[in-house]
């Protein structure tokens, strides 16, 4: 076995010498700093009356106003963060369950591999949006942070199957099959042993479910089903929806948020592709 | 293949037995109760209410216990008997959605099915062949990354507001009759085009790439550089390829089936719409119970049926599992 440290300078190499992964990375990088430093460019709250109403972008209005003189550019730079929060939590909380759930139904196997397989199914088939949907009414008051815990709840049975499968195909090799023979525990087995030859693949599903807690968020703010007392970029487009935003022609209003959400979506899923290809060398010849 | 069965059928009436519970937990665990909301519609003398109260506790059998109100939701739902929306009072519930599934199932048969077809085609073509891969690629990851309202509200506005060649809502014009008629059946297109396509480009870039990556693994396979090494022509090679890489691609849109439910949610939603979609929304806004309990156990039959269709399909495209070895890959 190579040396870790060399191991990490060789990824580093093909990471920057791969174009999508440097586009991907960027792109994301690019809006998480706008995220992060834009409330620092606006003096409004995403509520306050600003100025004129149907006002298209100018120099004081970066991105316009709304139908009743809200600042959209505000509510765009408070959207983007709801939206990095959203895709940390839900994405990572998704993540984990998947993991925890594919680790134990692969390395088991038998019975248990039975029952969470079973569990599995019936989470991927009764459609999430439906309970979500229930849970949004019953709660009447929610924050982002909800919003995000009920999303990853729901959203982890995908990477529970691909990690089981891919746990199925490690737990055979000699050097698991060594350390059990060696009297190690099995959940120590599984950090130990079988996490770390997966650490490349754990790493890209945490992108994709992080991509997904971004677009599923979308779509519960925009039927009016997300968080109650802030802004979000699907907030955005269900008011611009109700408000007339289409039939006034007020395009500033509609189209950040959902260029955005289709960038940095769009752009995490090239990272992996990228990744992909670094931690891969079978896809690295084209 | 027997096996292969039963087990799946087991998961489904399992999965429906738990959606159906969870259906019936919706009215009763709900903040608010529906016979109020009723009530507050109507505006009657106090004394009106309470007797209006108590008849309609009565009707709807929430004055039973919560075992017999359980086992009665279960015998009503056999009976296709999914009680009286408030939104829409006195109307059944079932006979709404009735009128609702038709539009849902058009929008989505086709938006579904065509774009699965077009992309797997776009997908495996591209794979490998350089330019089409620089352009199909990145053009599929943007599509794929579009949450399904804003590419509606883009179409939208773009082709009915700037450029006004479709119309922006509704699944006909107000003055139309419905009929059989090939007027009506032009205008029903008409508005149906607008959804269609913005559910269609979003999916399609799901299934392009998808089908891309697969080939790519497919191609890099022992089989196919075997084959390669025998000299087989370079469109055999993919046409193996191919028919291992659309396994994964069904089994896909099987897992797709919920988000793609909620996509065309939002689309109906940006479109007014009338499907199931459409419906919901109102009956959220309107806390209707009855209603959202009616839609949710349709999507749940669709999404089932749909479920049960692609387990039939994959059976006919995996000889594996028609000779016994089902159940057992991993």
């Amino acid at each position: 076995m190579t040396k870790p440290k060399k191991r990490i300078n060789e990824f580093l190499y093909f990471a920057l010498k791969n174009k999508r992964l440097r586009v991907g990375l960027s792109v994301v990088l690019f809006f998480l700093i706008l995220a992060l430093v834009g409330p620092l460019l606006t003096d409004y709250k995403w509520d306050d009356y600003v100025g004129p109403a149907y006002h298209p972008p100018s120099y004081e209005y970066w991105f316009g106003t709304t139908t009743f003189g809200q600042d959209v550019f505000t509510q765009f730079i408070l959207g983007l963060k709801a939206s990095f929060l959203v895709g940390i939590i839900g994405g990572g909380i998704g993540t984990l369950i998947g993991v925890l759930v594919g680790f134990t139904a692969g390395y088991h196997g038998g019975m248990i591999d039975e029952f969470l397989n079973m569990l599995t199914n019936i989470v991927i088939v009764i459609p999430t949006l439906a309970i979500l949907l229930i849970i949004s009414v019953y709660l009447k008051v929610r924050g982002v942070l909800i919003e995000s815990i009920f999303i990853g709840f729901t959203a982890w049975p995908w990477a529970a199957r691909a990690i089981r499968a891919q746990t199925f195909s490690l737990r055979s090799r000699d050097f698991v099959d060594l350390a059990r023979i060696s009297g190690i525990r099995p959940l120590k087995i599984m950090f130990t042993e079988i996490a770390p030859n997966m650490m490349s693949y754990l790493l890209m599903t945490f992108i994709l479910q992080f991509g997904g807690a971004i677009l599923i968020a979308a779509t519960l703010d925009f039927i009016g089903l997300g968080p109650t007392n802030a802004i979000s970029l699907g907030l955005m487009m269900n008011l611009a929806v109700l408000w007339g935003a289409l039939p006034l022609g007020m395009w500033w209003w509609f189209i950040p948020p959902g260029a955005a959400i289709a960038a940095i979506v769009g752009a995490l899923y090239l990272t992996n592709v990228g990744l992909d290809e670094v931690f891969n060398p079978k896809l690295r010849k084209l | 293949m027997k096996q292969y069965f039963t087990r799946k059928l087991f998961i489904y009436i399992l999965t429906f037995f738990i959606a159906v519970t969870i259906d019936w937990l919706i009215p009763r665990f709900m903040p608010g109760n529906p016979v109020q909301v009723l009530l507050a519609r109507a505006s009657l003398h106090a004394e009106a209410a309470k007797e209006m109260y108590s008849y309609y506790t009565k009707a709807f059998g929430l004055d039973l216990p919560l075992w017999k109100q359980y086992l009665n939701f279960w015998i009503a739902i056999f009976h296709g008997d999914l009680g009286t929306s408030i939104l829409l009072f006195p109307q059944p519930v079932i006979k709404i959605i009735m009128r609702a599934v038709p539009y849902d199932i058009f929008l989505l048969l086709p938006s579904i099915l065509l774009s699965w077809f077009a992309g797997n085609k776009f997908g495996a073509f591209a794979a490998r062949t350089k330019w089409l891969d620089n352009t199909i690629l990145p053009v599929g990851y943007i599509l794929t990354a579009t949450p399904y309202m804003w590419l509606a509200i883009l179409l939208g506005w773009v082709l009915a507001m700037v450029f006004p060649i479709f119309p922006l809502a509704y699944a006909s014009s107000p003055a139309m009759i419905h009929s059989f008629s090939w007027i009506f059946i032009a205008d029903y297109l008409w508005h149906w085009f607008l959804p269609f396509a913005s559910l269609f480009m979003v999916m399609f870039g799901g299934w392009a790439i998808g089908m891309r990556n697969m080939i790519i693994y497919e191609l890099e396979a022992d089989y196919s550089h075997y084959l390669e090494a025998l000299g087989a022509p370079r469109k055999l090679v993919r046409r193996y390829a191919f028919r291992n890489a659309i396994l994964p691609q069904v089994t896909g849109l099987a897992l797709q089936l919920g988000i793609i439910m909620a996509g065309a949610l939002v689309t109906e939603v940006v479109f007014s719409y009338p499907g199931i979609g459409y419906l919901i929304l109102g009956a959220i806004q309107n806390q209707d119970f009855f209603l959202i309990q009616g839609c949710f156990l349709f999507i749940i039959i669709e999404v089932l049926i749909a479920n049960f269709l692609i387990d039939v399909l994959y059976i006919i495209i995996d000889p594996r599992i028609r000779i016994g070895m089902g159940g057992k890959s991993a």
